[in-house]
C-alpha cells in the first residue's frame, strides 16, 4: 500500500491529489450550503483566517519575530477599505483600486513597527507588538472626535462590497443553472486569493530571502556575520506579513459591510497566533492546517454542546464563546508542552525545538 | 495648580498598585526570564475573589474593616495556589525549553485563567458595596480620599517587607542567587525548584492585594479588568528595568504619575485653539481637542515603546547581553 503511493515512483499521483483537493474545495460551498449558509460564511472567515495565519507566518514563522499585535495591520486594512468604501466619506472606489492601497498602508504600518523595534529580543519584542496592536484599537476607537474618521465605537456601516462591472459579490445570482448565493462567490474569491498567496509562500520559504529569513531567526549574529543585511530582511519580513493582514482586513470589510474596533481586539491577535503555532511555525501547510482547526472546531463545538447541554442540563451552563477560548488557550498549553513545533512541524523547526528541550 | 497636585494624587495612588503588580512580572522575570504573561489575570482573579466575598459578607454588619480584610484574606491563599500551579503545571516542565515556548504557554495560560473566571463570574460587572465611609482631606487643594491613603499606606508597607525578604533574609539570598545563576545556585545547595515556586507564590500574593486594592479604588471588577492592568504593570517593571525589584517600584510610580497627569493635560496641550490655529470651531471661545483624555491607556504603552528603544535596560536595569 505504501509502496503504490511512493510518488517517486508514480509522480502522476501527485496529480491526481491535487485534483481530488481542488475538486472537493470547489465543491465544498454547495455541500456546505445544503446544510445553511451559515456554514458557507464560516468557511469564508477561515479562509480569511487562513490568510492572516499565512502572513503572520511570515514574521513568526520563517523570520522569527513574534507579533502579537498582527490584528493592528488585519484591521488597518479593513478602516482603509472601508473608508474609501462607503458613505462614511462618500467615497466608492472599486475593490482593484482600494485592496493594493489597502496592503501597502498595512505594509507601511509594519515598517513603522519593525523600524524601532529591530534590536529587541523575542520576548520584549512580543510585548513591543501588543502594546502597538491595543493602540491602533484604541485610536479607531477615538478618531471620531475632533473630526469624525472612523466613527468611534459604532464602526462603520454600509461599506461596499467588492463589484465588477455590475458583477456584484455581494448578491444572490443564477448562473449556468447554479445557485450562487453572495457567500458562495465570495468564497471564490477567497479561495483564489488564498492559492495565490500560499504560492507566493511557498516561492518564499525557499528562495534567497526565505533562507535569509531562516537564518536570521536561527542566529541573528552569525547571520549578519554571513552579510546578511538583518535589517532590511527584518523590516522586508514585517512589511510582507502586514500586506497579506492588509489585503485580508479589505476582505474582511467587504464581505462583513460593517466594521468595528470591537473585530480588532488583542484576543484577535492571539488567535491567529495560536493558528500558527498549533499548526506548526514556519510550516506552511500546518499553518493551514492550524487556522481551519481553530476556525472549525470551535464552530462544530458551538452547534453540538449547546444542544448536548440544553439535552443533559435543562440550560447553558457554558457559553459555546468560552470553550472557544478555553480551546484556544489549552491549544496554546498543550502543544507547547508536548509538541512544541507544532502539528505538522517544519523539519527545521522541529530540529532546533526538539535539540533544546532534549 | 489644583489639578496639577490633585493628578499627582491620583498618579500616585494608582502608581503604587501598578508598582505592586509590576513586582510579580519582574521577580519572575528576574529569576526565569520569563514574560509570566498571566500575572494580569491572578490579580483580577484576587479582585474577584475578594469582591465576592465582601458582597456576602457587606449585609451582615461586620465592621468594614473585618469585612476587606477577610475577602483580601480569602484571596491571598486562592491566587497563591493559582500562582504555583501555574509554575508546576505549565512553565517547570518548559524550563530549558527555548524562549519563546513557554512565553506563548503564558498567553494559553492567561486565555484559560481568564475564560475560567468568565465561567464563574459572568460577564457582568461587580461593584463594590458602598460600606467603606469616604472621607476627604485636603492637602494644598488636591482632594485626597481615606481610600488613597490606605492603598498608599499599604502599597508602601508590601514594597518594604518584599524589600526586607529579597534582601535581608536567607530565602532572598537564594533567590538573588538563583537569578544571578541557577546551576551555581543548585551547586551551592539551593533548592532552585522551591525557590521559583515561591518566588511565583510570592508574587500571586501581592498581586491577590493589588487585584483587592485596584478594585476598591475603582469601585469595580471585571473578568477582563486582568489584561489591561497587567500591561501596565508590565509596562512599569519593563520602565525601571525589568528583573530589577527596586526597579519595579519606581517604574510603577513613575507610570502612575505620567498616565495621571497625561490624561490631565492632553487635552489642553493638544488643543489646536490653543495654538492659535484659526478654525471655525475656536471662534467663542471653543475647542478643538485632537486628543482627549480618553487615550488615557495610550500612554503605558507609548511609554513602554520609548523605553525598549531609547534604554531597553530601563532606568535602574544593568545592561544585559543580547544573547540570554
Amino acid at each position: 500500500m505504501r509502496q503504490f503511493f511512493d510518488t517517486r515512483r508514480r509522480p502522476w499521483l501527485v496529480w491526481v491529489g491535487f485534483a481530488l483537493v481542488g475538486l472537493s474545495l470547489a465543491l465544498l460551498p454547495f455541500a456546505l450550503a445544503q446544510v445553511g449558509t451559515t456554514w458557507v460564511r464560516i468557511a469564508n472567515y477561515a479562509i480569511l483566517y487562513v490568510l492572516l495565519a499565512l502572513g503572520l507566518n511570515i514574521v513568526v514563522g520563517f523570520a522569527g519575530l513574534l507579533d502579537l499585535g498582527y490584528i493592528a495591520f488585519y484591521a488597518v486594512g479593513a478602516y482603509t477599505y472601508a473608508l474609501l468604501a462607503s458613505p462614511q466619506f462618500n467615497l466608492h472606489l472599486p475593490f482593484w483600486v482600494i485592496l493594493p492601497i489597502g496592503a501597502a498602508v498595512a505594509a507601511f504600518f509594519g515598517v513603522a513597527l519593525g523600524a524601532p523595534t529591530l534590536k529587541l529580543r523575542g520576548d520584549y519584542l512580543a510585548i513591543v507588538t501588543l502594546g502597538f496592536g491595543e493602540i491602533v484599537r484604541i485610536f479607531l476607537n477615538n478618531l471620531s472626535r475632533p473630526v469624525n474618521i472612523t466613527n468611534g465605537p459604532q464602526g462603520i456601516t454600509g461599506i461596499d462590497p467588492f463589484k465588477l462591472d455590475g458583477f456584484s459579490f455581494g448578491s444572490y445570482q443564477s448562473f449556468l443553472g447554479l445557485e450562487l448565493s453572495g457567500p458562495i462567490k465570495y468564497y471564490y474569491l477567497l479561495l483564489a486569493v488564498a492559492l495565490g498567496i500560499i504560492v507566493v509562500n511557498l516561492r518564499l520559504q525557499n528562495s534567497r530571502v526565505g533562507r535569509a529569513w531562516e537564518a536570521i531567526r536561527e542566529d541573528e549574529v552569525a547571520a549578519r556575520a554571513m552579510g546578511i543585511d538583518t535589517r532590511n530582511l527584518k523590516l522586508l519580513a514585517f512589511a510582507m506579513g502586514a500586506s497579506f493582514g492588509g489585503v485580508a482586513g479589505g476582505m474582511f470589510s467587504a464581505i462583513q459591510g460593517f466594521i468595528s474596533p470591537e473585530s480588532f481586539v488583542l484576543v484577535e491577535s492571539i488567535m491567529v497566533v495560536s493558528m500558527v503555532v498549533l499548526g506548526g511555525m514556519g510550516n506552511i501547510w500546518g499553518v493551514i492546517l492550524g487556522a481551519l482547526l481553530l476556525s472549525f472546531v470551535p464552530e462544530i463545538l458551538r452547534w453540538t454542546v449547546e444542544p448536548l447541554q440544553q439535552a443533559l442540563f435543562g440550560r447553558m451552563l457554558v457559553e459555546p464563546e468560552v470553550i472557544r477560548m478555553l480551546l484556544f488557550g489549552l491549544a496554546l498549553v498543550l502543544v507547547m508542552l508536548f509538541r512544541p513545533a507544532g502539528l505538522l512541524p517544519s523539519a527545521v523547526r522541529k530540529r532546533e525545538l526538539e535539540e533544546h528541550v532534549a | 495648580m489644583d489639578t496639577f497636585l490633585q493628578q499627582v494624587v491620583n498618579g500616585l495612588t494608582a502608581g503604587s498598585v501598578y508598582a505592586v503588580v509590576a513586582l510579580g512580572y519582574t521577580m519572575v522575570y528576574g529569576i526565569i526570564q520569563l514574560i509570566n504573561f498571566a500575572h494580569g489575570e491572578v490579580v483580577m482573579i484576587g479582585a474577584m475573589v475578594a469582591f465576592t466575598v465582601i458582597n456576602l459578607l457587606a449585609p451582615t454588619g461586620l465592621p468594614p474593616l473585618a469585612v476587606v480584610l477577610i475577602g483580601a484574606g480569602c484571596a491571598v491563599p486562592i491566587c497563591m495556589l493559582v500562582g504555583y500551579s501555574m509554575e508546576r503545571l505549565a512553565y517547570r516542565p518548559l524550563r530549558h525549553a527555548p524562549r519563546l515556548a513557554p512565553l506563548i504557554t503564558a498567553i494559553g495560560v492567561s486565555i484559560i485563567l481568564q475564560h475560567i473566571a468568565l465561567m464563574i463570574w459572568s460577564r457582568n460587572i461587580m461593584a463594590f458595596p458602598q460600606i467603606i465611609p469616604s472621607r476627604v482631606y485636603f492637602i494644598g487643594g488636591a482632594a485626597i480620599t481615606t481610600v488613597q491613603i490606605a492603598i498608599l499606606a499599604i502599597c508602601l508597607t508590601l514594597m518594604a517587607s518584599l524589600a526586607i525578604l529579597v534582601y535581608r533574609t536567607p530565602l532572598g539570598t537564594a533567590m538573588r542567587a538563583t537569578a544571578q545563576n541557577p546551576h551555581v545556585a543548585g551547586l551551592m545547595g539551593i533548592d532552585i525548584n522551591r525557590v521559583i515556586a515561591v518566588t511565583f507564590i510570592i508574587g500571586a500574593g501581592l498581586g491577590a492585594v493589588a487585584g483587592v486594592l485596584f478594585g476598591t479604588y475603582y469601585g469595580i471588577a471585571q473578568y477582563t479588568m486582568g489584561s489591561v492592568l497587567g500591561l501596565k504593570a508590565f509596562s512599569a517593571a519593563v520602565l525601571g528595568g525589568i528583573g530589577n525589584i527596586p526597579g519595579a517600584m519606581l517604574g510603577g510610580v513613575l507610570l502612575g504619575l505620567v498616565e495621571a497627569l497625561g490624561a490631565g493635560y492632553i487635552g489642553d496641550l493638544t488643543d489646536l485653539c490653543q495654538w492659535g490655529v484659526p478654525l471655525q470651531a475656536c471662534e467663542g471661545g471653543g475647542t478643538f481637542i485632537l486628543f482627549g483624555s480618553n487615550y488615557q491607556d495610550v500612554f503605558a504603552f507609548v511609554v513602554l515603546i520609548l523605553v525598549l528603544v531609547i534604554r531597553p535596560q530601563g532606568l535602574l536595569g544593568e545592561r544585559v547581553g543580547e544573547r540570554a
